[in-house]
């Protein structure tokens, strides 16, 4: 059954009396049974924060992973929690919408009560019921990741988001995947189409080292100035191909953030420092130990759920504010002169069938969908099984595309890339082209095949494991465990590179050092070519007709990852 | 501020910078014909093949103390190891009396380790470089300054990881 909003509403005034939820389960769930919403105004500065919606314009499925372990310094502690571990961290009652929130439980049985997360028009009646509350006091920052993700997004090379940000007021912006549009792209864009303010303190020339984006903005509020720097993701052209901006250097440059800042207090006499930003969220709290005077850093890249409380580091706030639109912040502030005298902070799901869709944006999406609706709707195949990616191994849509990789390019084994973005389907769901490009849509999507010796293939896993579960936050690029196909391994995370990975079979078979095997792979670091993944996957799907997922390659992990809080359910790795 | 430095950087340090980095990006084997006819070339440190090595040739010693005056900063993962941008800058008043008189840059494992050697003067202004260095795999990356008085000192080592890339994200 799925709950409407009129259903919810109705449900919130007869509380117990409906056999849905249990008597008091609203109650539990949200407080109270007011309006979850409505929150009183504080202070004299609110920040709205949003990130990495992945150009999704409409409500998705979007399930918490089960497995997102921390080693090292972030040894279960916040967003490495999975399951009931992230409920108990923060104190949560463990009632569906705390769940359905903040974890992966129940996650079928809850989805289909609370319906789907996001939605640029539902994100935008909740805009601007607060810009209505706190007329100019309200600034709304965008944490990157915005403009890809979807098939409307790549075919319009972002450009439909950029609408919908100009429509939703966006005032400042970071980026990460929108760089893989290339330089050109991003600069006009930039330039000619968004009225946010794009902020990087990080990018500079490879020529001279000079900044390309101004590094911050300084907004006047309440007759207080509140400074604003953008982080864009320090790695983008290792974890992104490099050759789409062949002129622009990233990196964390803590350095020249602590120049930032003194600068946005020192000179521009800013009361209040907030980083907007897209290191992810273990870079952001080393980030946060190693520089002095962040009142606050906006998170994004990670997807991770880090609230409803904020993470104090020293004296700087840090959250992160998940993905897919499921998630919008608020932080109400008193600025005082030069300091924070006090916050309330809210970690907002964005329930869309609790929040009306905003007429205006409703009728832009429509608008931008229009022309591509018979190709987006094409259906491909249905699906038995819930479909997932997001989670620390395989997830259940990649393992289907790397069943679809191997077998339309008659491969023995296959890799796809560690992305944390694409959105899930629900059992019974059709699986249609949108769905497909929803996993797959980037600008470089060539499908290739190659030839890996036994070594090669553990090689690269071990290196992108390393990028993951380095316990120097500062090595870590984000993104989770490569996906394999027909590959099977032990793993233990703790270890140091060239040793996490043991025991690498291929077909069941110890692989061989030497013996060529033939992986079929998409997403090179190079220009190659090869036909489109949306395509193979697509006419893999078309041929099946009815998905389901019966096994998930994961890796075998080490015993003592029993009790790793990054880790819902020990049992599906058989701890 | 930035122009300044370029410009200090170009005028006054061209000589020894300009080798050095063509040193220091491998496109040039010290001992070669070119750096051969580079009067005063350093061919036995640039040539050795391990770090105790390179650095008993060229500063005489394999351990020097750590200073925070000398600062280096370096990419935590390279963009492409083929072209690691890194920035040194010493503290230094850069007078006659009291300056910077030599920087080496050392990756501990690549095939030659001594990446760069700077030589500057008080006219330099200041003890400042930007480079790019080759690294054939994640190291550490380091540098050594002596002063005028010949009182050496040593930056923290920097690890620069050097990674396939993809997956982020």
């Amino acid at each position: 059954m799925q709950l409407g909003r009129r259903d919810f509403l109705q449900l919130l005034g007869v509380a117990g009396a409906s056999g849905f939820f249990a008597p008091g389960a609203i109650q539990a769930a949200w407080g109270s049974d007011k309006d979850p919403y409505d929150i009183p105004a504080y202070g004299n500065v609110t920040l709205l924060h949003m990130t990495d919606s992945h150009a999704q314009l409409l409500p998705v499925w979007w399930r918490e992973p089960d497995t997102n372990i921390g080693v090292g310094p972030v040894l279960n502690q916040t967003p490495h929690l999975c399951g009931k571990w992230m409920l108990d961290y923060y104190g949560l009652a463990h009632s569906g919408r705390d769940e359905y929130t903040y974890s992966c439980l129940d996650y079928d049985t809850l989805a289909k009560h609370y319906g789907k997360i996001g939605g640029y028009a539902h994100i935008a009646t909740l805009v601007k019921r607060y810009r209505e509350q706190l007329g100019n006091r309200a600034l709304l920052l965008d944490g990157g990741d915005t403009w890809q993700g979807s098939a409307t997004a790549l075919w319009t090379k972002g450009e439909d988001m950029v609408g919908a940000q100009n429509l939703l007021g966006v005032d400042d912006f970071v980026g990460h995947w929108e760089f893989t549009y290339g330089q050109k792209q991003v600069e006009y864009l930039v330039k000619n189409k968004l009225k946010a303010k794009f902020l990087a303190q990080n990018v500079f020339s490879n020529t001279w080292q000079e900044p390309v984006f101004q590094p911050y903005q300084i907004h006047e509020i309440s007759g207080r100035r509140i400074a604003v720097i953008g982080q864009a993701f320090p790695f983008t052209p290792i974890a992104n191909p490099g050759y789409m901006i062949p002129d622009w250097g990233f990196g964390i440059h803590t350095e020249h953030m602590q120049k930032m800042v003194d600068e946005c207090r020192n000179d521009k006499k800013a009361d209040l420092v907030v980083v907007l930003s897209h290191n992810g969220a273990d870079v952001d709290k080393k980030m946060a130990s190693l520089v002095r005077g962040i009142d606050i850093i906006l998170g994004g890249h990670t997807h991770d759920i880090m609230g409803p409380k904020p993470f104090q580091v020293n004296q700087t706030l840090v959250i992160n504010t998940s993905t897919n639109g499921k998630i919008l912040a608020r932080f109400d502030l008193d600025v005082g002169k030069g300091k924070l005298n006090g916050w309330r902070f809210h970690y907002l799901p964005v329930f869309s069938n609790l929040i009306p869709a905003d007429a205006a944006m409703s009728e832009y999406i429509d608008g931008v969908r229009k022309p591509y609706l018979e190709k987006l709707q094409q259906p491909l195949a249905t699906t038995g099984s819930l479909l997932y990616r997001r989670d620390n191994f395989n997830g259940t849509f990649d393992q289907l595309l790397c069943d679809a990789l191997r077998a339309e390019m008659n491969c023995e084994a296959s890799f796809s890339p560690g992305f944390r973005w694409g959105y899930c389907k629900l059992p019974g769901e059709t699986i249609t082209m949108e769905d497909v490009m929803g996993q797959t849509a980037i600008t470089y999507p060539q499908v290739t095949v190659n030839n890996y010796t036994g070594e090669q293939i553990k090689n690269i896993m071990e290196q992108v494991a390393d990028n993951i579960f380095n316990p120097n936050p500062y090595y870590q690029q984000g993104g989770d465990m490569i996906r394999v196909g027909n590959i099977q391994y032990d793993f233990n995370p703790d270890e140091k590179i060239y040793h996490r990975i043991s025991n690498l079979r291929i077909g069941g078979k110890l692989a061989s050092a030497s013996k060529k095997y033939k992986v079929a792979g998409w997403a090179a670091m190079q220009p190659v070519e090869g036909k489109p993944v949306w395509e193979v996957f697509g006419s893999w799907l078309q041929s099946q007709k009815h998905v389901e997922v019966k096994k998930v390659e994961l890796p075998v992990l080490n015993a003592d990852m029993r009790s790793n809080h990054g880790i819902a359910f020990p049992k599906t790795y058989k701890l | 501020m930035k122009q300044m430095q370029r410009r200090q950087f170009l005028g006054t340090g061209v000589t020894a910078a300009a080798v050095a980095a063509v040193a220091g990006t491998g496109l040039l084997r010290a001992g070669n014909a070119f750096a051969g006819n580079v009067a005063g070339w350093p061919a036995k440190a640039f040539d050795a093949k391990v770090l105790d090595e390179a650095m008993g040739d060229s500063i005489g010693k394999t351990d020097v103390p750590v200073s925070s005056k000398v600062s280096l900063k370096a990419p935590t993962i390279a963009e492409n190891g083929g072209a690691v941008p890194v920035t040194i800058e010493v503290d230094s008043p850069m007078t006659t009396d009291d300056y910077i008189s030599t920087v080496w840059l050392f990756v501990d494992h690549n095939p030659t380790p001594l990446a760069s050697q700077f030589t500057f003067t008080p006219a330099c202004g200041k003890a400042y470089i930007q480079e790019r260095i080759k690294m054939a795999k994640t190291d550490n990356v380091r540098v050594v300054a002596k002063t005028n008085k010949g009182e050496l000192m040593a930056s923290a080592p920097r690890e620069v990881k050097v990674t396939i890339g993809g997956c982020g994200g």
